[in-house]
């Protein structure tokens, strides 16, 4: 797997390398450390530790009135984060798996997204929502998906999807920070692996970023579809071809200004993203840059995405999953001879 | 109860009889206590309190069929289990109301025009609970508000602002769902997390008979109130029409809850006199005898009959009865009064910060705006 360190860093005591899941871990620590009112809780957080490990240690240090196992209800778990928001609290919530946290819809789209704007920004909802998400491990049914698009069709949500440890690091702060309600997606697969955390850099929602410079063409990703923008990128380097990749991080605000930038730079653009790709994330990125970068373009906004149907059983995966090939073989389309 | 048993009958908490004598049954002992905190002063105010929000009621509807309101979630009937339940609350406590507890709102302090300039259609939510004696926001999607309550009352364990000893600052929490509300899961939840966490809370169930067109035993076939023993909980079942019951058994779990002993659920047997909303047509589904049979146990007549037999004076319910019809005149007319906001309000609050999308968005909503009245200048 490609990892990124290709971004420039200040040298500085707080650099370390550590897997995904660590600097998760890392963020939630540091920031009940900094602050009383964030709480942590779910299914299996305290004790265990989280079934991926990501709140290991936590209620061993805090104590169990921060870090705290729930029963077993998301919706509970969800309409109780509301309450505690309510009553001034900074609950980070986790939600065990992507199909885990639809008990919780209604709640998140009724209450957590709504409640600052039916209060007139009176009552904030400073919640975060952890979610492991989508697939790539083996996983059986119901604990693969991708399921982003319902959250970014909801306004008054903030949604983020990090692809290396340094970003799960920074934007899980700043989502604690946040005063919106913020769902955090972690890509499932990308959980171990390691890169390079420096705990001083901040990283504000809504900004994308240009991870690897390029200029015949712009692969856009997030979250579990950057290591495979960046694997193409390298492969279609030893054959010629000079491609860009931006990782967008934030979803929801969707950083319009550098993702037109970078599309403009190169004219033409192949959208990665392991959802479906019917009415997704991928299809508001190709419309958002078909109406807003059309005169730059050389050929039409292409996305390699999931297909639309159930995400396959484990020993299926691969034939949903997008893959170096398939976006290579996108890349190939778009109007070379032009 | 028998184990095996279908015998699932359960005592209902009365202390005032339907003909206005008070005259406290076997259940309702142990809140006699309660009841006696009660001064003179007290029964008129529950008097004035129930009078006064049924006239309104009775305007509200009567704006909502002159096409000022979009629609109207009346109150008629429920007015004791509201009136008693609220007064039971101390200013430090946090209410969570369904969508019909416009009483209880106005006994916490809100202006009952917020809840028509919602209902008049120019306001989503309406108002702070903060500024308005904890009165938190309705919730129409059903029981959702049970697991926001729960989750409030968490956060003041976790602030240590209940369970110290003192119960003027102690703080506990009320909620008010029903009996369709009851089968969604959301209820259960709340009563799993406010039992397994021993929240300091009092879910108080109004089963009036009728979700819209459902009757009551669609939704269970158990008393309510024997649900909470279930969840591990106190439980009672009260005469919603009993102001004093409905005030009584509150007083008492609000106490416990305050002082650290947990949760409880509170099922009051009351009425839908009225329709669902005013978009409802009850004669559809519901017999005119039960209907009759309800009226007879009208909360207020049953009140009224208590207070003259104590020889209440006659220009006090004169003066209720002004009281009254000066709230709703009132009421009406500042509801006319009040005009939609600008339009690009919309726009507002969604997000605590600016979001780039919203921003541009707004932007050319304006501009768009703009182009027509620069085209009739």
């Amino acid at each position: 797997m490609t990892m990124i360190q290709d971004r420039p860093m200040a040298a500085s005591a707080n650099r370390e390398t550590m897997t995904m899941a660590t600097a998760v871990n890392r963020a939630l620590g540091d920031a009940m450390a900094d602050d009383d009112t964030v709480l942590v809780f779910g299914e299996d957080v305290g004790a265990l530790g989280g079934v991926f490990r990501v709140t290991d240690g936590l209620t061993a240090r805090f104590g169990e009135r921060r870090c705290f196992d729930t029963p077993l209800a998301e919706a509970g778990i969800m309409g109780m984060a509301v309450g505690m928001a309510m009553n001034g609290m900074r609950p980070v919530v986790e939600m065990q798996f992507d199909a885990f946290a639809y008990p919780a819809f209604e709640q998140v789209v009724s209450h957590v997204a709504k409640m600052g704007n039916r209060t007139r920004g009176r009552v904030r909802m400073p919640i975060v929502i952890r979610i492991p998400y989508g697939g790539g491990i083996g996983g059986v049914e119901h604990h693969c998906d991708s399921s982003e698009s319902y959250y970014v069709h909801t306004p008054g949500l903030l949604v983020v999807a990090p692809a290396t440890p340094q970003d799960a690091y920074s934007l899980l702060r700043s989502a604690i920070r946040s005063p919106d309600p913020v769902v955090f997606l972690e890509p499932k697969k990308l959980y171990w692996a390691k890169g390079e955390v420096d705990t001083s850099l901040e990283v504000p929602i809504g900004a994308a970023h240009v991870i690897r410079a390029g200029t015949d063409a712009t692969l856009i990703a997030y979250g579990t579809s950057v290591p495979i923008a960046l694997a193409a990128a390298d492969a279609a380097e030893e054959e010629g071809r000079s491609l860009q990749v931006v990782d967008l991080r934030s979803l929801t605000p969707y950083d319009d200004a550098t993702v037109d930038a970078a599309v403009r730079s190169t004219g033409r653009a192949v959208v990665i993203a392991e959802a479906p790709g019917f009415a997704s994330v991928s299809s508001e990125i190709a419309a958002r840059v078909s109406e807003r970068c059309f005169s730059w373009l050389e050929a039409p906004v292409r996305r390699v995405t999931g297909f639309d149907i159930p995400f396959a059983p484990p020993k299926l995966e691969r034939y949903y999953l997008p893959d170096v090939d398939r976006v290579l073989d996108a890349v190939d389309t778009l109007n070379w001879d032009a | 109860m028998a184990a095996n048993s279908n015998d699932f009958s359960v005592p209902t908490v009365q202390l005032l009889a339907p003909d206005g004598t008070f005259a406290p049954n076997e259940a309702a002992e142990e809140f006699v206590p309660y009841f006696e905190r009660l001064t003179d002063a007290d029964h008129e105010r529950f008097y004035r309190e129930m009078v006064v929000i049924r006239r309104f009621d009775r305007e509200a509807a009567n704006l909502q069929r002159q096409g000022q309101l979009a629609l109207w979630v009346p109150s008629h009937g429920q007015e004791a289990a509201q009136v008693g339940s609220a007064f039971a609350t101390r200013p430090q406590d946090h209410i969570f109301p369904s969508y019909r507890e416009h009483v209880v709102g106005k006994m916490r302090g809100l202006d009952v025009v917020d809840v028509l300039r919602m209902l008049k259609g120019l306001t989503l939510g309406g108002w702070v609970p903060e500024e308005n004696g904890n009165f938190h926001l309705y919730t129409l999607v059903l029981a959702s508000q049970t697991l926001h309550a729960t989750g409030y009352a968490m956060g003041m364990q976790f602030d240590g602002a209940t369970a110290t000893g003192d119960p003027e600052r102690d703080e506990a929490v009320i909620v008010y769902f029903g009996d369709g509300a009851s089968s969604q899961g959301d209820a259960s939840e709340a009563l799993v997390f406010a039992a397994s966490y021993q929240t300091p809370q009092v879910f108080f169930l109004q089963n009036n008979g009728w979700a819209i067109s459902v009757p009551a035993s669609r939704q269970s076939r158990t008393p309510f109130a024997l649900r909470g023993h279930g969840f591990g909980m106190r439980s009672n079942r009260i005469d919603g029409n009993d102001v004093f019951a409905s005030y009584a058994v509150t007083a008492k779990h609000l106490d416990d809850a305050r002082a650290g002993r947990g949760p409880a659920l509170i099922e009051a047997m009351t009425y839908r006199v009225g329709a669902h909303t005013t978009a409802d047509d009850p004669t559809k589904y519901r017999l005119d005898a039960d209907l009759a049979d309800w009226v007879a146990k009208d909360p207020i007549v049953r009140l009224k009959a208590y207070l003259e037999n104590r020889g209440v004076a006659q220009s006090f319910l004169d003066d209720v009865e002004q009281e009254a019809a000066d709230f709703a005149s009132d009421a009406r007319k500042r509801a006319l009064e009040v005009v939609a906001p600008d339009q690009d309000v919309i726009f507002d609050n969604v997000y605590a910060e600016a979001n780039a999308t919203l921003v541009e968005e707004r932007a050319w909503f304006e501009a768009y705006e703009a182009s027509f009245e620069e085209a009739q200048s």
